[in-house]
């Protein structure tokens, strides 16, 4: 038990301070390295609790995806990085008051607050044994049978993202000379070429 | 000392309101603002799921996958139109995305 506080304690601090870099941070590299370094730790949150599939998808969606496609975009894009600091400090006073005024309010909910006694037998979905049931199994079962219209209006969502970004990027440029494989294709063989009879010592 | 949920509560807390308050920071860099609010669906992620396991209730981690799904798909289109719009006005200061202002 004194590990786990332990390691609730190493993997919040570290968390809290990585996203304190994350805003930050001069350089834009830095703020998604220390991203994917607060995603990581919530992921050690996440074990903890015990839910390890969760943690699991995590590090693969969010380092995996979400940080590397936010590593490349900044790397691709030259942007003067340097302009976009200036009014940092200007802002700082209105967003730490109003930081400020949130996170009261939040602690303020969280400590005036306890379950209700009914709260555990309204369950939807009970959590089974963690020693027959592993949360990876316990979570497949729920999420393909229960929740499957949920379930498959997410790879929906996700479709419409693809489509959404590869339609927002693609683009067309002006005089660039591409293969055209349809015409390429279509010719025949009496349109390609032509066989003639060449009288000798007259030429073509 | 016992780690109870109002532990992860509070660490949640922490990261949602680091969120905001980088939203504020940093006015001029779309980047920065869209890993803001990434770190705020981190927080929300993270009370699903200590809700979900100390209320012993499993829907709350099929709520998280959901809301992970959905952050994917933000950051996606969201890089798209930053990328986007540097392609056609070779900036991403967020002072200059007023051109729909009537």
């Amino acid at each position: 038990m004194i590990v786990q506080s332990i390691a609730f304690y190493v993997f919040s601090a570290v968390l809290v301070a990585s996203c304190l870099m994350v805003i930050s941070a001069r350089n834009p590299v830095h703020s998604v390295l220390f991203l994917i370094l607060a995603f990581f730790q919530a992921a050690g949150l996440a074990v903890i609790l015990g839910a390890e599939f969760l943690a699991m998808t995590l590090i693969i969606v969010y380092v995996g995806a979400v940080a590397v496609l936010f590593l490349f975009v900044v790397m691709m894009l030259d942007i003067n990085f340097r302009e976009l600091r200036g009014g940092f400090m200007r802002h700082a006073p209105l967003g730490g008051l109003v930081g400020l005024i949130l996170l009261a309010e939040l602690t303020a909910v969280f400590t005036a607050w306890t379950f209700s006694p009914e709260a555990a037998s309204l369950a939807a979905a009970p959590t089974p044994d963690v020693l027959k049931v592993t949360n990876t199994e316990a979570l497949g079962r729920l999420l393909y049978t229960q929740y499957i219209y949920l379930f498959q209006a997410c790879g929906i969502v996700l479709l419409v993202a693809m489509i959404g970004a590869i339609v927002l990027t693609l683009r067309s440029r002006e005089g660039v000379r591409k293969q055209n494989v349809g015409a390429q294709l279509s010719r025949s063989r009496s349109e390609a070429m032509a066989i003639r009879k060449v009288p000798t010592g007259e030429g073509v | 000392m016992e780690i109870g949920l109002s532990h992860y509560l509070t660490v949640a807390a922490i990261v949602f309101t680091l969120g905001v308050f980088g939203i504020f920071l940093n006015r001029k860099n779309v980047i920065i603002i869209l890993m803001s609010i990434e770190m705020m669906l981190l927080a929300v992620n993270l009370n699903l799921i200590a809700f979900s396991v100390y209320l012993n209730d499993l829907v709350g981690q099929v709520f998280a996958m959901i809301i992970l799904t959905v952050a994917a798909a933000e950051a996606a289109i969201g890089l798209a139109i930053l990328v986007v719009y540097f392609r056609n006005r070779g900036s991403i200061r967020v002072e200059d995305i007023n051109m729909m202002k009537g």
